[in-house]
């Protein structure tokens, strides 16, 4: 279900629409549609939640959040590989997945224990 | 940003919807609240209930999104095209998701600071020195004239690039002033020890003096001694906040011909001072 510029501001209680045409702007949040006509889907509105509660009341700042935005991305992108290679070993045979999976106990007895 | 974002808050990034708890397994949790009944803390875990017990309004977590086919347009790759040699299978991994990749997020690039060593005289006079930095690039520094030992100067826009269409950030430059063979700075005046011959003291003259401008001629006058101070008002260095230039201080040091002169010596034998005078008369210790 995709929402409007005016439902979004009207869904989220703390936000601005000032501060939404900003983030906009800045590349945090990536609508489809045009500046007219922004079309937000289930994650757009999902992230402009997450910033919200990250900007007014963590106070993470204009200057700070691209740096946790980024980061954040980075996360996920890892994760998204990280589950597109766990799907690829699982189709593995037997044998190479049991050797995999003892590699992975073996540099988790090597990390330091916290 | 406040520092005492509490760690609640921290777990809306990173929340999960659905998480399995596993025996033994430690649970991230607020320092400020422990459940002992476990049901109740894996609740509080995934927020649905906050530090009192109350019900959490349901929420729709970012991480749910993420992983989804949607989350792809958020999702970054790029970093880590070189996570390993070139060639190999992680590498790949991530390099071909990064293909088609935007950056979305604008970043400003990080500043960056050099420091530069330079003459007095361009300091005096402003010069433009080309810096080449440790990645090859080059950077054209004007130095503005008057400009102090130590003084920053900043150069907009030409630190590290910027992330994602971000602008690049600025880069600082440190000027350090080399001690000149005679010139000496102090604020924006110049001093300089000047010597003169026996008889430019005796007798007085026009002597050319330079500064940092260039040649100046300068009277010295009649009977001027070692540690004699002239001004040359104006031939110091330009102030750029009141565009007022300082003075030139000449110490004056009276110097013998380097190899023994037989008329001299003859000459101050024969030689009996009018009004005799000791220069040491302040030396009483003597």
């Amino acid at each position: 279900m995709m929402l409007s510029f005016n439902e979004v501001v009207n869904a989220i209680e703390s936000l601005h629409a000032q501060d939404l045409n900003t983030w906009i702007r800045d590349g945090w949040v990536l609508p489809s549609g045009n500046t007219k006509n922004y079309q937000f889907s289930e994650i757009d509105v999902a992230r402009i939640q997450l910033i919200s509660e990250l900007f007014y009341e963590c106070d993470f700042d204009a200057e700070a959040m691209p740096v946790v935005l980024n980061l954040l991305d980075q996360i996920y992108g890892l994760r998204r590989q990280l589950n597109t290679l766990t799907r690829a070993i699982e189709v593995q045979p037997t044998e190479i997945r049991i050797k995999i999976s003892q590699a992975l106990t073996e540099s988790g007895r090597q990390s330091p224990q916290t | 940003m406040r520092t005492g974002v509490s760690l609640k808050k921290i777990t809306l990034i990173y929340t999960p919807v659905t998480s399995q708890p596993r025996n033994g397994s430690r649970k991230f949790r607020s320092p400020m609240t422990y459940y002992k009944d476990p049901e109740k803390r894996l609740r509080y875990d995934q927020g649905e209930i906050d530090a009192s017990g109350q019900e959490n309004p349901e929420r729709s977590f970012y991480r749910a999104y993420a992983d989804t086919g949607d989350g792809a347009k958020y999702a970054r790759y790029e970093d880590f095209a070189d996570f390993m040699d070139k060639g190999d299978v992680f590498a790949d991994l991530f390099r071909h998701a990064g293909e088609g990749q935007r950056s979305h997020i604008k970043m400003q690039g990080a500043n960056t600071s050099y420091t530069l060593q330079i003459e007095l005289l361009d300091a005096a006079n402003g010069a433009k020195k080309r810096i080449t930095m440790p990645d090859g690039n080059v950077l054209d520094v004007t130095i503005p004239e008057g400009v102090r030992d130590r003084q920053t100067i900043r150069l907009k826009g030409k630190g590290q690039p910027g992330y994602g269409g971000g602008s690049p950030g600025d880069a600082y430059i440190e000027i350090h002033i080399k001690p000149h063979g005679f010139y000496r700075r102090k604020d924006n005046n110049i001093h300089i020890t000047l010597p003169i011959t026996l008889s430019e003291a005796v007798l007085g003259g026009k002597i050319d003096v330079p500064t940092i401008k260039g040649k100046v001629s300068m009277t010295v006058p009649k009977g001027s001694n070692t540690g004699t101070t002239l001004r040359l008002k104006g031939r110091g260095i330009l102030d750029a906040k009141t565009k007022q230039s300082g003075d030139q201080y000449v110490e004056l040091q009276v110097v013998l011909p380097e190899e023994a002169d037989q008329t001299l010596e003859d000459f101050v034998s024969k030689w009996a001072p009018a009004n005799s005078y000791n220069p040491r008369e302040k030396l009483k210790a003597l």
